[in-house]
């Protein structure tokens, strides 16, 4: 198990290019949207969203079009479900995701059956769930890195809005914030955010990228803007690191590469048991969840 | 559709969807919908460690059940229960596919575990699939009042028997149990649309928690066997019917709802 990374060679590779930049795009826009989901308490909608977009990925393979496309399109569809329903409980709101994310994934399982037998595209199940970031096609750099842009800027454009709205609904609108304007535009950006992490770690890992990195800085980070830095520094470190793995990993078993969103998850998670670590020590834990809010 | 090599598959849904059905109704009541969602995948990587070390099937699936319980459980400690099942979730996947990667035999068990495969179950898995049936059902009618009177209203509970943490265990063993035996069959992604489209449409119907409990596991039988046909005579997926089935029994009791839906707001 060497560890000879021949920088030259590895930056020369058209595909690892694609994937550094794909990937870094959608750690950085994931880092950014997660920080806001998981104080929102939206992990679950979030991670629904990116199971569904599963199904949008292979409609795609099967109408022959951009996999972005795919992605993004039922995203932004399964987000408009759950935001026009619009349900104050939080009870109800799991019990609904969860349907949603049924149906999507019982629409994706037919889906994925039609690629492989109508289109005969037999890996089109591995590539649309787990990912497969070095046969990104360059054409998709472009596109991928505007709709970060785009997600980016709403983020940016709701943040005030979208952080007092999340604490307190009623405090929001009598300081005259349009709230479900705003989680509208929030559920939108979760939407983009979510199909570039499924399209380079796949759809049912996206929720790694958007939640972990995240999660980890929330632990840390006691103020929304430096949570949302350390969140992508976290996200950045864990995608290129895994790329730099997944390529190093050609060498240790002969003919064979390890999956890149395995490493991804993977150092993702590590850097959240860190995090948890650095936290606990005393004197540096933020102020404990009233615990009032969780629980049955 | 009732032929011979029909019969294991009509055997083990209607096994999976009884205990489907009756562990969703506390799924629902205690919502967690995305624990059960959460396990289910989390036991993904269990089948695949199992055909590498060419162990049963099932008992990988088990060992990485009770992994998943112990993870969810330990990370959800002092933090909020949904991240940490999203992070066990997304790490037992990644686990999953290094071992299926390495195991060789990729694509078509990645889309067997993860939407589920009705044929060619064999009578060894039958007879696994009722043993560990039986003893998720038995666990649960055992702890059924303190899981229910819990979930309706933990300060009450808090007050009758005391608090205790243990039951929140015992619930995610059930869980666990029930994942095991229907992740061959149904699929990992979509056991738990069996577990949460019929008991959040059975609320709808009754308001009394037995009864409820009772249309729950009808209906979950009901979406299993429907699937199951609809799959033998269109040869589609079945988990395609499974997901939409309960979607739309999720929906028929949100259309007439009444009941417990009102009260428990």
């Amino acid at each position: 198990m060497s560890l000879v990374l021949s920088v030259p060679g590895f930056l020369a590779s058209e595909p690892v290019r694609i994937a550094l930049a794909v990937g870094g795009g959608a750690a950085l826009v994931c880092a950014v949207v997660g920080c806001a989901t998981v104080m929102r308490r939206q992990s679950f909608a979030g991670h629904a969203l990116a199971d569904v977009s599963s199904a949008g990925g292979s409609a795609a393979y099967l109408l022959a079009v951009n996999p972005l496309f795919g992605f993004l399109g039922m995203a932004a569809a399964a987000a408009g479900v759950m935001e026009w329903a619009d349900i104050r409980e939080a009870r109800e709101r799991d019990l609904l995701t969860g349907v949603v994310l049924g149906a999507g994934l019982g629409l994706a399982a037919l889906l994925l059956y039609f690629d492989a037998t109508v289109r005969s595209v037999s890996g089109a199940a591995v590539t649309v769930l787990f990912g497969s970031m070095f046969t990104i096609p360059a054409s998709i750099v472009p596109l991928a890195l505007a709709v970060a842009a785009v997600a980016l800027a709403a983020s940016a454009i709701i943040h005030r809005p979208l952080l007092v709205s999340s604490l307190s609904a009623d405090l929001a609108r009598a300081q005259g914030v349009r709230v479900r304007a705003v989680a509208l535009t929030h559920a939108l950006a979760l939407a983009l955010a979510v199909s570039l992490s499924a399209m380079t770690v796949g759809a049912i890992l996206a929720t790694a990228l958007l939640i972990g990195p995240a999660a980890a800085a929330l632990r840390l980070a006691k103020r929304p803007v430096s949570a949302a830095v350390l969140a992508a520094l976290i996200g950045l470190g864990a995608t290129w690191g895994g790329i730099v793995l997944a390529y190093e990993s050609f060498y240790w078993t002969p003919g064979h590469g390890w999956p890149v969103s395995f490493f991804i998850v993977t150092l993702i998670f590590c850097a959240y048991l860190i995090a948890g670590w650095m936290a606990g020590r005393p004197g540096t834990r933020p102020a404990a969840h009233p615990s009032g809010c969780e629980g049955p | 559709m009732f032929a011979a090599f029909m019969a294991h598959a009509w055997i083990v849904a209607t096994m999976v969807a009884i205990v489907a059905g009756a562990v969703g109704f506390f799924v629902v009541a205690r919502r967690a919908a995305f624990a059960a969602h959460a396990l289910p995948l989390g036991a993904f990587p269990g089948a695949a460690a199992a055909s590498l070390l060419g162990v049963s099937q099932l008992l990988g699936l088990a060992v990485f059940s009770v992994l998943g319980v112990v993870a969810i459980a330990r990370l959800q400690r002092g933090e909020r229960r949904e991240v940490a099942s999203a992070l066990w979730l997304a790490l037992s996947l990644a686990l999953g596919t290094l071992l299926l990667g390495f195991s060789g035999q990729y694509v078509q068990s990645i889309y067997g575990l993860l939407f589920g495969e009705v044929l060619g179950i064999s009578r060894g898995q039958l007879e696994g699939v009722a043993a560990l049936g039986v003893v998720a059902l038995s666990l649960l009618v055992l702890f059924a009042r303190p899981l229910l009177l819990e979930s309706l209203s933990g300060d009450l509970a808090a007050a009758a028997v005391g608090r205790s943490p243990r039951l929140e265990w015992v619930f995610l063993g059930i869980l666990a149990l029930s994942t095991a035996i229907a992740v061959p069959v149904v699929g990992a992604l979509l056991v738990f649309s069996l577990m949460v489209g019929p008991a959040s449409a059975a609320r709808a119907f009754t308001d009394r928690p037995w009864r409820s409990l009772a249309v729950s596991v009808a209906l979950a039988v009901g979406t299993a066997w429907a699937a199951i046909a609809l799959s033998y005579l269109s040869n589609w997926p079945v988990g395609f019917f499974v997901g939409v089935l309960s979607a739309a029994c999720y929906v028929a009791g949100r259309l007439c709802g009444r009941g417990i839906v009102a009260q428990a707001a």
